[in-house]
């Protein structure tokens, strides 16, 4: 009697290299959590790594074109987006915000230091082929189109498709 | 021979992360083997070039600093 294995015969090819990957998983909607998210995926894309960025809940809103302004159906996500307004002229610090004055301040420091803007890093990170990728299930709960997100995104997808991009690679939840 | 360099950058008062974005795209348009030239003024670039070169198999040929400017030297990988 002869037992068939599923085992392949072990042979001298080497694997195959794995593919050097960063995937930043961005939750956070806030200026100072968006910039650094930013700097490290034009970083990545930089160093040769297949970079994308994931977009999900409030990390969402900064994906939202500054001139829109109401979003959403229902009077819910109506004023879910007045009150934390879209766009990434509009975002606000996690800390020290005082109604505005401290993005401002953040804001003149970094053209005094040269630091490029989450605008800037955004335009670079697309020209670099970073794959951006807003949630389609977050979208749909915060009642945010497809037309309200600024152009350069990659189609919307789910968490599955997030992590099979993430498998093997370095992540980052932001 | 004299070692010819086939790009010069200036990045100076540029901060993180843009040296190092600026260098990869201009590296792009370089040969294998050619030299490519830096001047920033970030000290943080200092460590990040390293890094980067040892990344992308790169070469940094040179890292060094004159009056607050820092040099680099960048020979982009054969294949």
């Amino acid at each position: 009697m002869s037992v068939n294995t599923l085992e392949q015969p072990q042979t001298a090819e080497p694997k195959p290299a794995t593919i050097d990957k960063l995937t930043i998983f961005a939750w956070s909607g806030e200026l100072d959590k968006i910039w650094p998210t930013l700097i490290l995926a034009t970083a990545g894309a930089a160093m040769g790594k297949e970079t994308t960025v994931f977009f999900t809940f409030w990390g969402l809103f900064p994906l939202v074109k500054n001139e829109v302004r109401i979003t959403g159906e229902n009077w819910m996500q109506k004023m879910l987006s007045m009150m934390n307004r879209g766009g990434d002229e509009h975002l606000k610090l996690s800390k020290m915000n005082f109604a505005g004055a401290g993005p401002a301040m953040m804001e003149h420091l970094a053209k005094e230091h040269h630091v490029a803007s989450p605008h800037e890093l955004m335009d670079m990170a697309k020209e670099m082929g970073v794959h951006l990728i807003p949630c389609q299930m977050t979208m749909d709960l915060m009642g945010l189109k497809r037309e309200d997100l600024i152009d350069g995104l990659e189609e919307p997808a789910g968490a599955t498709k997030a992590l099979a991009d993430a498998q093997g690679g370095m992540t980052l939840f932001i | 021979m004299s070692v010819t360099i086939a790009m010069s950058l200036n990045l100076k008062a540029l901060s993180c992360p843009m040296p190092v974005i600026k260098t990869a795209k201009a590296m792009k348009g370089l040969l294998p083997g050619q030299l490519l030239e830096v001047f920033a003024t970030d000290p943080g670039s200092v460590p990040d070039f390293k890094a980067w070169a040892q990344a992308t198999g790169n070469r940094l040929v040179e890292s060094s600093e004159a009056g607050g400017v820092f040099r680099f030297i960048l020979k982009k990988k054969e294949f």
